[in-house]
Parts: C-alpha cells; structure tokens; sequence
C-alpha cells in the first residue's frame, strides 16, 4: 500500500517496515510505536488496576482469577529465581510481561488491517508492533539496566560495584584493566542482549508475515495461519524470556560476592 | 531503523507504568491473593478438624449405642426374672387359694352332712318316738320315757 504510484514487492515491504515519524534526526518521534506501547501499556495497567480494585478474599469473578493467576505466576517465579527482598521486583517482572506479551500479540493481527485503515484515513505509514521497533526494547532494556546499576550501587555501594566491575574474574592487581574490559562488556551486554533478542524475534515474524502477505490472496492462508500458531508461542516466550532475564539480573545485581 | 528520541518516550513511559504498577496495582492484588490463601487454608483446617470431630462424635455413638443396648439387654433379662417370679408367686398364690376355697368346700360339705345327719337322726327319732307312741298307745308317759327315747337317739 505504498503511498507514491507503483505497488512493487520491495516498496510494499518497505512500506511496512517504516515507522509513521515526526521530528529530525535524533529528536524523530515514532509516533506509531510510542502510540501502541503507551496504548497497550495503559490498557493493561487499568485493566489490572480494576482488578485489583475489586479483589476481594471472597470468591472471585473469572476476570479477577485470571489477573491474580498472572499476580500469581510472577510471584512464584520472582520468589523462585530471586532472593532477598526488593518490592520493586515482582511488579516490574508483570509489567514487563504483560506489556511485552501485549505488544507482541500486535504481530498477530493481519499485517494489513490496521495499516490500510490508517491509510485511508490519511495517516502515511503505521507500524502497530511496537516491539518491531528498536527504540521500544531498547526503552525497555536501558530501564532494566538502569535499575541493575541501581540496585548494584545500592546494595553494595560504589566501591563494592567498582570492585566487581575491578577485581572478577581474577583477583590480582595486575589484571585490573582485563577484568574492567570483560566486566564491563558482560555488563553492557545485558541490555543489548535483551533489546536486540525480543527486537530480532519480533521483527523477523513481523517480516516473515509481510511476505506471506506478497503471495495471492487465495494461497495466503496456507503459510500464514501455521507461522500464526506457531508466533504464539514466540510472543509468549520472548515477553516471558525479557521478564524472566530481567529477574536475573537483579537477582545477580542484590547478590554480594 | 535509527535509535531516536522514541527510545527516551518508552524509558521514561516504561518508569511510569512500573511505577504506576508498584504502586496500585500489585498490592491489592497479592493482598486479595494472600487473604483468600489464607481463608482456603483456615477453611480446609476447619475441614479437617470437623472430619476428626465427626469420627470421634461417630465412635462415641457407637459406644453409646453399644452401652445402651447392654442395659436394655439387662432390664429386659431383669424384666423376664420379675415377670418369672410374679408367675410364680401367682401360681403359688392361687394353688394356695384353691387349696383354701377346697378346703373351705370340704368343710362346708362335711359341716351340711353333719348338720343333714343330725336333722335326719332327730327326725328319724321322732318318728321312731311317733312310730312307738302310736305303738303303745298312750301307755307311756312322755316325760317318764323321754330318756329311753334319748339314749335310742344317742345310738343312731
């Protein structure tokens, strides 16, 4: 659906693949992704929030055990995987996957639906997967990161950070600049690797949907409706692998060496 | 596909929802979830003890019943003695009874046959005082033989 004249196969797949953008340079806004995110982020906090509003100890309404089997699950797993006690944790690990799962289901509506809407109402380009878009993990991954850095500080304070960061994996004076090198990118590459891990899933089934949807209409079906079920399971373990590394890592950033 | 100022708009939206979510959206939930844990596990205690009341409530019937039926056994074994024996002494009263009202029927017989034979003796003394009298015509004063006439009597 490219908006200047001929409709090729590459001009509609880079069509896709172009964020809706306001601004210059480094201050572009992409309005489409930080719509859908904000978006789905608010659905699912007043979603929740309603829940837990009502939730009561008596018996509960079927909405109301769903959300508390969510509650539930990343309870266990924050209690399972991290120890000592951090009230920020657990709420962090729902936010993270309930808005990532929700952000990725954006992938299983047909590539063309909302877009083409959009179009005819005006609005050029819409990317409505809003974790197709690096800007949106990165986002996410430099908040953990943050809060990795936070925690280590503040569990350990700087001269225990600057210690780990200084004196692991050898314990010698002379090996300093090695372990600040191998610490330092083991450090950096925590949230380069949970962006680029969800960015890289997402963008390639986005992809792979895009040129199933260059086949005839009447053979689409055949390839789409598989690679759909099967992205099921993807967007689910990628917002439960960013929520459960997430975890992880803070785990790792309270424990004292 | 450039890192621009979107990844600033998520950050700082991403600091605000886990905010957001820390804040009103994860106590009252694990709060609800704790108390009603708490309420299924009172509720499944509760259970438990009642199950262990109801078998010991159960047992101590049984016992109960077991005792009872002991005593009703031994009132209705005392009951057949106290009737045996008020048979008995009801037999013995009436053969008692009988023996008296025969005995009493006896005597009654003897003392009517004795009283029958007397009547017949005078009777038959005065008509063997008539029978002589008619006899002798007169001859004999009455007064004068009346023991004669006694002592016949006497002998019948």
């Amino acid at each position: 659906m490219a908006a200047e004249g001929e409709l090729t196969a590459s001009s509609y797949i880079q069509h896709h693949l172009t964020n809706l953008a306001v601004g210059e340079g480094f201050w572009t806004w992409h309005v489409d992704s930080l719509l859908f995110s904000v978006g789905l982020g608010g659905l699912f906090l007043w979603l929740f929030y309603r829940a837990g509003k009502k939730a009561t100890a008596g018996v509960p309404t079927k909405f109301q055990c769903f959300v508390e089997m969510m509650v539930e699950f990343i309870d266990g797993i924050v209690r399972d995987s991290f120890h000592g006690r951090n009230p920020v944790i657990a709420p962090l690990a729902l936010t993270i996957f309930v808005w990532v799962f929700l952000m990725n289901l954006m992938d299983l509506v047909p590539v063309d639906f909302i877009p083409h809407a959009a179009y005819l109402m005006g609005v050029p380009y819409l990317k409505i997967v809003p974790t197709t878009d690096l800007n949106i993990t990165f986002g996410l991954s430099i908040g953990v990161f943050l809060l990795i850095v936070y925690y280590s500080i503040k569990v350990k304070g700087v001269s225990g950070f600057v210690k780990e960061l200084t004196l692991q994996p050898f314990n010698h004076w002379a090996l300093i600049p090695v372990n600040l090198v191998l610490e330092t990118v083991t450090l950096i590459a925590k949230p380069i690797s949970l962006a680029l891990r969800l960015f890289g899933n997402l963008y390639a089934g986005e992809l792979i949907f895009i040129l199933i949807a260059l086949m005839p209409w009447w053979s689409q079906f055949a390839l789409s409706v598989p690679w759909a079920i099967f992205h099921i399971l993807v967007i689910v373990l990628q917002a439960f692998i960013f929520m459960m590394l997430t975890v992880v890592y803070l785990s790792m950033a309270h424990e004292d060496h | 596909m450039s890192i621009n100022a979107t990844l600033l708009g998520q950050l700082i939206s991403f600091m605000l929802f886990v905010w957001f979510c820390m804040k009103f959206v994860w106590p009252p939930l694990i709060n609800a979830i704790e108390a009603r844990q708490k309420k299924i596990a009172d509720g499944l205690a509760d259970a438990d003890r009642a199950a262990k009341d109801l078998e010991l409530a159960q047992s101590k019937a049984t016992e109960q019943l077991k005792d009872a039926k002991a005593a009703a056994n031994e009132i209705i074994e005392a009951a057949n003695k106290r009737k045996n024996q008020i048979v008995d002494e009801a037999k013995a009263e009436a053969d008692a009874e009988r023996a008296k009202i025969i005995a009493q029927g006896k005597a009654e017989i003897e003392a009517e046959r004795n009283r029958v034979k007397e009547e017949l003796r005078k009777q038959v003394a005065a008509l063997a005082l008539t029978g002589a009298e008619k006899i002798l015509e007169r001859s004999i004063d009455e007064a004068a033989h009346s023991d004669i006439v006694n002592k016949l009597v006497a002998e019948i």
